[in-house]
């Protein structure tokens, strides 16, 4: 075997230049591929991240008919969960959430807002809520904090008092006034237009709705133990009668739009992948046809056809992964420099994204699975291609090959 | 003891539109330790009848016993391993590995027997010192003059420890001085060792040296001389 291996490599560097040239467009092809399934994965763990972090978390704790009917008779009372044991350690935080709608007014203007009544410590943490705060204070009790687009709707600034009217816990009305004591700006448009967030306590007051809660959010380490921690979470919920959804159940939306753009990524990729393999494929068919002479002369002096085929195979193997290599090595640093440095986007591109509701920067995932697929992706369709100069050495003739 | 029987040798190309008869009805049998060259003008069936006795190509008619075995009816495989156990091969164009050394290109044969490292090590060592290219083992067949690398293949060829060896046209590219060191050194293994040599050639040189001459002629045996 040593002298295949030996005899394989030597053969691959006989023509150097073909070598270079062949290795290096699958060098590239893995190249573009993992570039772009960092991308697209970045994205997707950006938008799961972003909406799960604003609205659901990964896990939902509600009353079992909050999601089908989201009104706050629909809300829950946290003691409910205090008495149980939600410590895990692949849980990396969990917020109590009270969410409702008002008329929001100030002089003469009024909107309708959507309330959320949070822990604005843990808040800062799992939302990073404090992070979009661009004037006032956000520590700063008994106030409120206003999404800038609502603020600037209703012409207020930090100070000013804002009246909010709606209606409470099974239909009592609720008013209050309250002092504006932060300014939010949010990337995402719906929020930027309409969103209140007071204290929990405030929210809980304001409604009539003490130690109610719409919803508790668990934020996961990782989005991809989503499943498993469901079936834990469900057994510690069992005696409950509380619903338990996971962000795929309450963001159906952002699923599909993945999936589709996962699939479309994965049309631009059989595409890279066949113009590839047609490169391939003309290494792999020179790579017989000038050396039919020197496989019939080899298969003359006693190599059978096995042991030919192994040492082509082997040369195959090592020009493929050689090339594989390289494309590996190539993507590893742009795509580590990417996952810390994401690319911002401006002007038209940026809007765009907002108005979609997503931040606008184009995120990369940094994920053993990424190298591995586009490595193994390629290696296959090298090694389908591979079947033409192995059937081509199982039909030499060698009186035909000598005559070449 | 017979090496080679042939029994009315056909190979007749074209048999279902123009039928061409490049080898009739060939009967010859080879003892041990001949030095035979077959000779005869281009295209009279030389390198056709070496590669049907080589196992290189099918026979259309007759039969063809090397050491007693009956090749014709063997598989493709089966005449691979039987090449490699029992021929060797000595080409014009000396068709070495060109990315192995000449001592790599001796002991690929050898690898391929699946012989110990050290059986194969001494072997190939005794080879290059008897055709005297020792100081050239660690060459590359492209840093080899073509006498040099005709030596090579010819030690390639006893290398498996062949019952008998098929030269195709071995001189034909060497200058006269290559074609006597070669010749001289082909001659001493089959004085010495007793090996047998079958040459195809057109060069009096080697028909000189040769015990046996077998003149062919358009597929036919003319003559067949023993000096």
């Amino acid at each position: 075997m040593i002298l295949y291996i030996k005899l394989a490599w030597r053969n691959v560097w006989r023509s150097k230049k073909r070598t270079w040239i062949t290795a290096s467009s699958i060098a590239f092809s893995v190249f573009f591929a993992c570039l772009m399934q960092s991308s697209q994965l970045g994205s997707y763990d950006n938008m799961i991240d972003n909406s799960a972090r604003f609205f659901t978390g990964h896990l939902g704790i509600h009353q079992v008919d909050f999601w089908e009917d989201q009104i706050i008779d629909n809300s829950f009372d946290q003691q409910e969960l205090i008495q149980l044991d939600l410590s895990n350690s692949d849980i990396l935080i969990g917020v109590p959430r009270l969410s409702s709608f008002a008329l929001a007014s100030y002089g003469d203007k009024t909107k309708g807002a959507a309330l959320f009544g949070v822990s604005l410590p843990l808040e800062a943490e799992f939302s990073y809520l404090k992070r979009k705060l661009i004037e006032g204070d956000y520590n700063k009790k008994g106030g409120v904090l206003m999404a800038q687009g609502l603020a600037a709707n209703l012409n207020l600034r930090v100070g000013d008092t804002l009246v909010l009217m709606g209606q409470g816990y099974h239909g009592v009305n609720a008013a209050g006034k309250y002092p504006v004591t932060g300014i939010l700006k949010f990337p995402i448009p719906a929020l930027n237009q309409g969103a209140i967030y007071l204290p929990l306590e405030t929210l809980q007051e304001f409604l009539s709705a003490p130690n109610m809660i719409s919803s508790y959010s668990i934020l996961l380490k990782d989005s991809q133990d989503t499943e498993l921690m469901r079936s834990h979470m469900e057994t510690i919920l069992k005696d409950k009668e509380l619903g338990l959804m996971t962000w795929q159940e309450m963001l159906p939306d952002l699923v599909s739009s993945i999936e589709l753009d996962y699939y479309g990524g994965w049309v631009i990729l059989i595409i890279l992948y066949v113009v590839i393999g047609f490169g391939i494929f003309g290494t792999f068919l020179m790579m017989i046809k000038e050396r039919t002479y020197e496989l019939g002369i080899l298969n003359a002096i006693g190599m059978n056809k096995h042991r030919i085929q192994t040492m082509v195979a082997i040369e195959i193997f090592l020009l493929i992964f050689l090339g594989v290599l390289m494309g590996l090595l190539m993507a590893t640093p742009i795509i580590l420099y990417f996952w810390s440095n994401p690319i911002l986007l401006s002007g038209d591109a940026a809007l765009a994204m907002e108005k979609f509701g997503y931040e606008p920067i184009i995120p990369f995932a940094l994920n053993f699975k990424i190298f591995y697929n586009q490595g193994i992706s390629i290696f296959v369709i090298a090694l389908f291609l591979a079947i033409y100069p192995m059937l081509a050495i199982k039909q030499l003739k060698i009186i035909k090959a000598l005559n070449e | 003891m017979k090496v080679i029987e042939l029994k009315s040798l056909s190979k007749i190309y074209n048999p279902d539109t123009i039928p061409v008869r490049a080898i009739n009805d060939v009967s010859l049998s080879v003892e041990e330790g001949e030095f035979t060259a077959i000779v005869g003008p281009s295209g009279c069936g030389k390198t056709t009848l070496l590669n049907m006795i080589g196992g290189l190509d099918a026979r259309s008619e007759g039969s063809v016993e090397v050491g007693g075995v009956s090749i014709q009816d063997m598989s493709e495989s089966q005449l691979t391993t039987f090449r490699l156990q029992h021929i060797g091969f000595v080409f014009q164009a000396y068709n070495l590995i060109p990315v192995l050394t000449a001592k790599e290109n001796i002991e690929f044969i050898m690898v391929l027997q699946n012989m110990d490292a050290k059986t194969m090590q001494e072997r190939s060592d005794d080879l290059l010192d008897r055709m005297g290219i020792k100081d050239q083992r660690d060459r590359r067949p492209s840093e080899l003059s073509g006498g040099q690398q005709q030596r090579v293949a010819v030690a390639r060829a006893l290398a498996s420890r062949p019952k008998f060896v098929l030269a195709d046209e071995p001189t034909a590219n060497l200058d006269s001085g290559s074609t006597e060191a070669l010749l001289d050194i082909m001659a001493k293994l089959n004085e010495e060792e007793n090996i047998t040599f079958i040459f195809s050639t057109h060069d009096q040189r080697v028909i000189d040296r040769a015990k046996r001459v077998i003149m062919l002629e358009d597929g036919v045996i003319v003559s067949d001389e023993h000096r």
